[in-house]
């Protein structure tokens, strides 16, 4: 249960970032989830990615739904603000947090169930609104709180453990979004930590909405023969498009390429995306061909994982709705009533 | 009941029958306005149906010396504009009524009645002569028959240019258009008919500290005032005006002067869902949210609200009732979210209700919905209706307190947070139910995890009997402190009293209105809040005989008075009015004195 607290073991020698804080600082409660899983990896990558991107704690909003993945807010950034919203409604409540304050790291954790079935609908209109957030879908293509039936997500021709077949095609989180404009749409494996915490980064740093959808094995569920989303499976068919790394703002650039293979993205807060190309083909700066690429991989049973696709200059739903830079939570009332006399005019047009 | 006079001086109703989509709303409230700006007390009324062009649309103008403001479905003058449902116009008619009818072509004697004053007036020969736009020419026939009803009833017509005037400044050559209509249909009238007719108007001073407003702007100006700063919402009659509103106010008094960005920000949602999802979390991260809606909106907003409960997350919802249940009549007035409301979600909830009789209501509940929303930590609904919220009612000048403040209620300020050993989100320090909250971003201290699972008083995961029990108890301690800070009920004595009336809401004009026509003196209470307050109890007490006015088949409002309060239920008699129009004087007169023969006979 997440009210355990972890021991905070801080031996001397840990590293402190540069608000000096050792990674403890930006753990959480203890996992309650089966040992093995995915979720629980992916929460490793977000406290890494938070403690090297020098984030304080409490300027973090952890905003998740109901499922296994939707627990794992409990188990990142105690010192952060987290909710737990209605089943599928995590986008609304985010929207609603980031209209209000729009001057913390939003952190969205949804699973396939909760983004894909019962909450399809806002999840594809908070990438239209180009929120500017991190949501992560920890995707294992099984509702596991409820004992294994299949989410949105199965592939057709996966079976669960006693061998039923699943006959209707999956939703594809990264094409969904693609196709409805998204700004920032990664995929990765959350046994690919490597991988993982540079994405993360970057998504915590793009401003918009940032789809990171994690292929996120269940052990007690689908991680047999005939799942499409098992360790096994995975391993054996993850394709990498392109490998990304992340240099935060103000770091000198050390990491080194070969010149033509590399496509340095430079950030809005100065930080760069470094783009190295596996496949010499592939152009993440074109959804069209990015949804091409990954059908045609997909066709060959191939998962494609990396930055798809950016685009760095989307207007996010602050800049749509011209909202001021001070947080609206942050204004004071004297800037918000009109006053006593702009009743008078309202009189005279009302009468 | 009526008055049989034929004389009927400040005293009488005119229905404008039109067809919806041909500019006629912009010529009748000038009519309206044109009568209130006399001093006389009006009050105006649409019918109109769920549509946006070619259907049937009435228009009535309640002009009444005492300041009586219900429905009364008496018809003195009929302005029937619309073929289509002109047997109909013409039959709904008073006796001894008049109906103007245009006359360009004939209407065969069958039309007729003999009860009935016909004033044909060639209204579209008049205006196609005048005028060569077609356009103009379907227009200008709604200001001729201004023109007309000025002549016919007395209207000063100095005080029409007025309007007409205020109506389009800056548009000289419309101007002159109307004013040329308008002078066509008032001369035709001077010259065939006799005027005035016996129901005429003459001056009063009775409005002149009034204005004529809706309650949905009034409603909308309240949350200007409040300080809210965002707002999410999905289309809805009959609340859209509502967030019309807002985004109007907001843009006239809520841009940075100097960088022209807004203080504000409003959604359009994909569903009710996500709007008071999103609501929901701009309140967490500290903003003042609302979100308006309908029944509709209600049934699919009432998971989140339960999640809200729990989670004790502030929001404001006004719901715009309109006649139920499923898509019902969405143009439409009824009372009949009260029980879903009032018990919105599943689980054990119970959430605050206030009940707006008026736009001048709608303005004041408005801004204190949220004070009662940070200050319990809690959802609050306003519940405001159709008639109340579309239609334009004569409204006191709108005052504001300089000196105001919102209450945010119990906030832990970061520096008290810096102090603070530690904090523990849901501790009832203050024995009021009402724990000390934080916003996101405050302090490494002040954080906690919201969450609609089973939590103990420390905020956290909990699925022991003791501790989530423990919970649910101080919600209803908090319920019972809401009970003090809901607004109080309205109550009005007369002497020599045993019964009493209770209602809620838009019943209120009606009720007011029978009370001087009842032969039985009669105590009224109009209850303005829920969960109710101790004078609610006591009225109700105090009483042999309770009758219980609402509009909505199902005597919502009395149900919800015997399960919260201690009644014998046999004490509480129904009036109820539920077809969809404003419940009238009539309805409330006859069905008291129905149910006071029924007992004298049993």
């Amino acid at each position: 249960m997440s009210y355990i607290t972890k021991p905070k073991v801080a031996y001397a020698g840990l590293n402190k970032n540069k608000l000096g804080l050792t990674i403890r600082n930006y753990e959480g409660g203890m996992s309650t989830l089966c040992a093995g899983c995915g979720h629980d990896s992916i929460t490793a990558a977000l406290i890494q990615a938070c403690f090297e991107l020098n984030i304080p704690p409490e300027r973090a909003a952890k905003m998740s739904g109901i499922g296994c993945s939707s627990k794992t807010p409990a188990y990142f950034l105690n010192a952060a603000h987290g909710i737990n919203a209605v089943h599928g409604r995590m986008p609304a409540i985010a929207t609603g947090a980031n209209a209000a304050n729009r001057n913390l790291y939003y952190i969205g954790v949804s699973g396939d169930g909760d983004s894909l079935s019962i909450g399809l609908g806002p999840f594809a209109h908070s990438i239209r609104r180009n929120l500017n957030m991190l949501y992560i879908i920890e995707n294992n293509g099984v509702y596991g709180l409820t004992k294994g039936q299949f989410s949105a997500s199965a592939d057709m021709g996966s079976t669960t453990p006693k061998g039923q077949l699943n006959q209707q095609p999956p939703i594809d989180p990264v094409l969904l979004a693609l196709s409805l404009g998204g700004s920032f749409v990664a995929r990765s494996f959350s046994g690919d930590k490597e991988q993982l915490v540079p994405l993360i980064k970057a998504g915590l740093t793009h401003k918009g909405f940032a789809l990171l959808d994690v292929i996120s094995p269940c052990v007690t569920f689908n991680d047999h023969q005939g799942s499409t989303k098992s360790y096994a499976y995975t391993r054996a068919h993850s394709h990498e498009t392109i490998h990304t790394d992340f240099i935060p703002h103000a770091d000198e650039i050390k990491v080194e390429y070969d010149e033509g293979a590399v496509v340095p993205v430079q950030l809005h807060d100065g930080s760069q995306i470094l783009l190295r190309k596996v496949d010499p083909d592939y152009n993440p700066k074109d959804p069209g061909d990015a949804i091409s690429y990954i059908q045609h991989h997909h066709e060959k049973g191939e998962i494609v994982t990396g930055l798809l696709y950016l685009d760095d200059n989307a207007r996010d739903l602050h800049a749509v709705a011209n909202t001021t830079d001070q947080p609206l939570t942050e204004l004071s009332y004297d800037k918000l009533c009109p006053g006593a006399k702009a009743l008078e005019d309202v009189f005279e047009a009302y009468r | 009941m009526h008055k049989t006079e034929k004389d009927r001086l400040n005293d009488f109703v005119i229905r404008l029958a039109n067809v919806n989509g041909t500019g006629s709303a912009t010529a009748n409230s000038l009519l309206m306005k044109s009568i209130f700006r006399m001093g006389i007390p009006v009050v105006a009324k649409n019918f109109f149906p769920s549509n946006i062009q070619g259907l049937p649309t009435w228009y009535e103008i309640r002009i009444s010396k005492d300041g009586y403001v219900s429905h009364t479905g008496r018809v003195d003058l009929m302005v029937a504009m619309n073929a289509q449902t002109y047997i109909q116009d013409r039959d709904d008619v008073s006796p001894g009524g008049y109906l103007l009818y245009d006359s360009s072509w004939p209407r065969g004697d069958k039309l007729a009645r003999d009860d009935i004053t016909l004033l044909g007036i060639p209204l579209s020969k008049m205006c196609n002569e005048a005028f060569t736009d077609a356009r103009e020419r379907i227009l200008m026939k709604n200001v001729g028959y201004v023109g007309a009803v000025a002549a016919l009833i007395e209207i000063d017509m100095n005080v029409v240019r007025g309007q007409l005037q205020k109506t389009f400044a800056n548009k000289e050559q419309l101007m002159a258009a109307n004013l040329r209509a308008m002078q066509l249909g008032y001369d035709y009238a001077k010259e065939h008919f006799d005027c005035p007719l016996p129901i005429r108007v003459k001056a009063m001073d009775k409005t002149d500290d009034y204005m004529m407003i809706d309650g949905n702007t009034a409603a909308a100006l309240g949350c200007v005032y409040a300080g809210a700063t965002f707002a999410a919402w999905y289309p809805i009659t009959p609340s859209t005006s509502l967030m019309d509103a807002f985004a109007r106010y907001c843009e006239r008094y809520r841009k940075d002067s100097d960088s022209g960005e807004n203080r504000y920000c409003i959604v359009q949602a994909e569903d009710e869902l996500a709007a008071i999802g999103m609501v929901i979390g701009a309140s967490w991260t500290g903003a003042r949210a609302f979100t308006s809606t309908s029944g509709p909106g209600i049934s699919l907003m009432t998971e989140f609200l339960g999640f809200a409960y729990y989670a004790e997350i502030p929001a404001v919802i006004f719901d715009v009732q309109r006649g139920g249940p499923s898509t019902g009549l969405p143009t439409r007035t009824q009372q009949a979210d009260l029980l879903a409301c009032a018990y919105a979600s599943h689980g054990d909830t119970r959430h605050v209700l206030l009940f707006p009789a008026n736009p001048e209501e709608c303005f004041y509940f408005g801004a204190e919905a949220f004070d009662l929303a940070e200050r319990l930590q809690t959802p609050v609904i306003v519940l405001s209706d159709l008639d109340i919220g579309m239609n334009e009612w004569m409204c006191p000048r709108l005052k504001w307190d300089e000196s105001y403040q919102p209450d945010r209620g119990k906030i832990i300020s970061t520096e008290e947070l810096e102090k603070l050993e530690d904090f523990y989100r849901y501790e009832d320090k203050d024995g009021d139910g009402i724990c000390y909250r934080t916003y996101p971003g405050m302090h490494p201290k002040g954080a906690y995890f919201t969450r609609g699972s089973g939590h103990n008083r420390y905020g956290g995961y909990t699925e022991d009997p003791v501790e989530y029990q423990e919970v649910l108890d101080r919600l209803l301690r908090k319920a019972r402190t809401a009970r003090k800070l809901v607004p109080k009920s309205v109550v009005l004595k007369r002497r020599g009293a045993t019964s009493g009336i209770i209602a809620i809401g838009s019943s209120d004009g009606a009720v007011r209105e029978a009370l001087d026509r009842l032969d039985k003196p009669m105590d009224y209470l109009r209850i303005r809040g829920f969960p109710f307050g101790h004078e609610v109890q006591k009225f109700i007490d105090a009483h042999e005989q309770i009758f219980v006015v609402e509009q909505n088949r199902d005597a919502q409002l009395r149900s919800l008075l015997t399960v919260e309060l201690d009644v014998n239920k046999r004490k509480l008699v129904s009036v109820l009015h539920y077809d969809g129009f404003p419940i009238g004087a009539d309805h409330v007169v006859d069905g008291i004195n129905d149910a006071l023969k029924q007992e004298s006979a049993a």
